[in-house]
């Protein structure tokens, strides 16, 4: 009953927040992208133990895919990049929502086959192998990408700008991505639920087990990697939107910045649990703004501090503190038998 | 009786150590077959041979009637060929009820059966077998917490779960305390008689396995020694030799 009120409330203040605060409108959306790349890289990270490193990957991709969607329903995709900004290129409200509408679906579906075909080769590394590996995808992406010319090469893509008031535009950014987010709560707390969760977390604890079990490892694996990955890609499509101008190093592929940020969101909230990403997630978000606005050239520096104080102190993160701290909130408990069923 | 697993002249050689040679066995279907032997005289690996932990170098091993020596190690496993671990492995973060339910048997489970939760009959099995081992108060703590010998039990039951036709164990006896013993070498005839799981037992204490098996195997220096009937293997000079000449 009072978790239901809690959701409740969570839900609601989701719904008002950017009411109350217009100013901090695009302060949530940023937080809200966070909690969906925690939440998703904590699937394979925090609950399979495949840590990537290479998870910006997917986010990079749903830009592009949103770019080349929503441009590609209209108009020549090299053309249009090769004109960069020389034609004359517009889009009625109606050719934009619907460009929005099928980038934010061809985003996700892509990615998912992206990382089917990725998890293929890169399934068979473990640990810190497997991190390297992943990271070694995104970086080579991005120099890909950089290089190609049809969509823009190193200049990066112009998004079309949005029709309509910019203000309200802000609001419908905000709200993709609650939605998203909120869809990807749910759908992770119904995912661990399930046998498929507990596999996946078997194959973190002792993949060898598993395997000797006859758990099918690799097929779960890679789905569970395709499940996080559509979530990334719509994220990044709705990035696509919300920045209208991207490049492809600093923005799309930006390994050092959202890519490392979404696993610190993890560690700092607790790898492998529900609502540490969530909680990690806005500690980060909040985090980098204080120090972003108030040591603003020592910024990277409190922020690398932050990760080492983590690293070394709090290795499970806040919820993984909390369980060490009180294991009876978390169901461990001794039980005898009742009498009756020992009969 | 028939025999549900064969072996015939499977070889393995890690750099110049000959683990196995030529080893020829068979396991009879619903039986109980020991297989004995100093340290390091192969057992270990003859098991991780025969479930694909590792290709082996020459020979053949069929079960129920399929070569099974090129297949993966889920793969085997899913065809209902399990073993446990001579080093326990269970899943140590969880509690003893989510390592009982996560390993039930993925032989049948298709994808959209994964993204089922577990049912009131699982959660029931799941507890009533670790009732069936001793477990059933500590169900819900941690089982990286219990004792080595608790988790042996779990990993035991864990492999019931799965329900396997034939269970390969890496000295189940290891480890526990000598008062249990009795216990559990009476679970593991139940598991054989009730559930009719066909067990092939890697043990060193020769109490257990003369207690237990019909058939006895005895390695050697990677090479098969003898086989027979327990008693016979028990007063096999070559046997004691080995033994003797181990120390
Ligand atoms: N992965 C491996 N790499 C190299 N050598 C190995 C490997 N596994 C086993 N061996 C060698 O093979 C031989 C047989 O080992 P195995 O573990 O099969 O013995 P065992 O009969 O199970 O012994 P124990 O009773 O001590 O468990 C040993 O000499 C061991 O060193
Ligand atoms: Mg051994």
């Amino acid at each position: 009953m009072n978790k239901a009120l809690l959701y409740i409330a969570i839900i609601a203040f989701t719904i008002v927040a950017p009411f109350l605060f217009p100013a901090y409108n695009t302060q949530l959306a940023t937080l809200w992208l966070m909690i969906i790349v925690a939440l998703s890289w904590d699937m394979t990270g925090g609950q399979m133990g495949y840590n990537s490193l290479g998870n910006i990957f997917f986010y990079g991709t749903g830009m592009y895919v949103a770019a080349v969607v929503t441009i590609g329903l209209v108009y020549n995709v090299g053309e249009y990049t090769a004109a960069s900004g020389g034609g004359i290129y517009e889009w009625t409200p109606t050719q934009y929502y619907t460009g929005l509408a099928l980038s934010l679906i061809a985003a996700g579906l892509f990615c998912s086959l992206c990382a089917i075909i990725i998890g293929y080769l890169t399934f068979g590394l473990r640990g810190p192998y497997f991190a390297i590996g992943t990271l070694g995808v995104a970086i080579a992406a991005g120099e890909l990408v950089s290089n190609w010319d049809w969509v823009g090469g190193g200049q990066g893509i112009s998004m079309p700008s949005p029709p309509g008031d910019f203000e309200n535009f802000k609001f419908l950014i905000y709200f993709l991505y609650a939605a998203t987010g909120v869809a990807l709560f749910m759908f992770c707390k119904w995912l661990y639920s399930t046998r498929f969760g507990a596999a996946i977390n078997a194959i973190r604890d002792d993949e060898e087990k598993a395997e000797a079990m006859g758990i099918h490892t690799l097929r779960y694996k890679l789905v569970a990697w395709a499940m996080s990955a559509f979530f990334v890609g719509v994220a990044g499509a709705i990035s696509a939107f919300q920045l209208i101008h991207f490049e492809p190093l600093e923005t799309a592929y930006q390994t050092i910045n959202l890519g490392i940020f979404m696993v610190v969101c993890v560690l700092l909230g607790g790898k492998g649990t529900l609502w540490g990403p969530v909680i990690g997630a806005i500690m980060f978000h909040v985090f980098k703004e204080l120090t972003w606005n108030y040591f603003l050239g020592w910024q990277w520096v409190a922020l690398g501090a932050l990760i080492v104080v983590v690293v070394v102190y709090f290795q499970d993160g806040l919820m993984g503190w909390l369980a060490t701290k009180k294991p009876e909130w978390f169901g461990e408990t001794i039980e005898e038998k009742p009498v009756e069923a020992a009969q | 009786m028939s025999s549900i697993i064969e072996l015939n002249g499977v070889s393995k050689s890690f750099g110049g150590v000959k683990a196995n040679a030529d080893i020829s066995m068979k396991v009879e279907k619903g039986g109980i077959t020991g297989l004995i032997g100093p340290n390091g005289s192969g057992k270990t690996t003859l098991f991780n041979s025969i479930v694909g932990y590792h290709p082996i170098d020459k020979g053949s091993i069929k079960f129920e009637g399929q070569e099974i020596s090129k297949m993966l190690v889920p793969e085997i496993a899913r065809l209902g060929l399990l073993r446990t671990f001579q080093t326990t492995r269970i899943y140590g973060a969880m509690n003893c009820v989510q390592n009982m339910l996560i390993s039930l048997p993925h032989r049948k489970m298709s994808l959209m059966d994964a993204l089922k939760r577990n049912t009131r009959e699982d959660y029931e099995r799941a507890e009533h077998l670790l009732e069936f081992v001793g477990l059933y108060e500590k169900r819900n703590l941690r089982s990286g917490s219990l004792s080595f010998g608790q988790q042996k039990l779990l990993e035991f039951a864990m492999a019931l779960m799965n329900e396997p036709t034939v269970l390969l164990l890496d000295e189940p006896t290891a480890g526990i305390n000598p008062t249990l013993i009795n216990g559990l070498i009476d679970r593991l005839k139940r598991a054989n008689s009730e559930f009719g799981i066909t067990l092939l037992i890697i043990e060193h204490n020769m109490r257990v396995i003369m207690n237990m098996a019909d058939t006895v195997y005895c390695l050697a220096h990677g090479e098969m020694l003898a086989s027979g009937k327990p008693e016979d293997i028990q007063d096999d000079p070559r046997v004691i030799d080995a033994y003797l000449g181990a120390h």
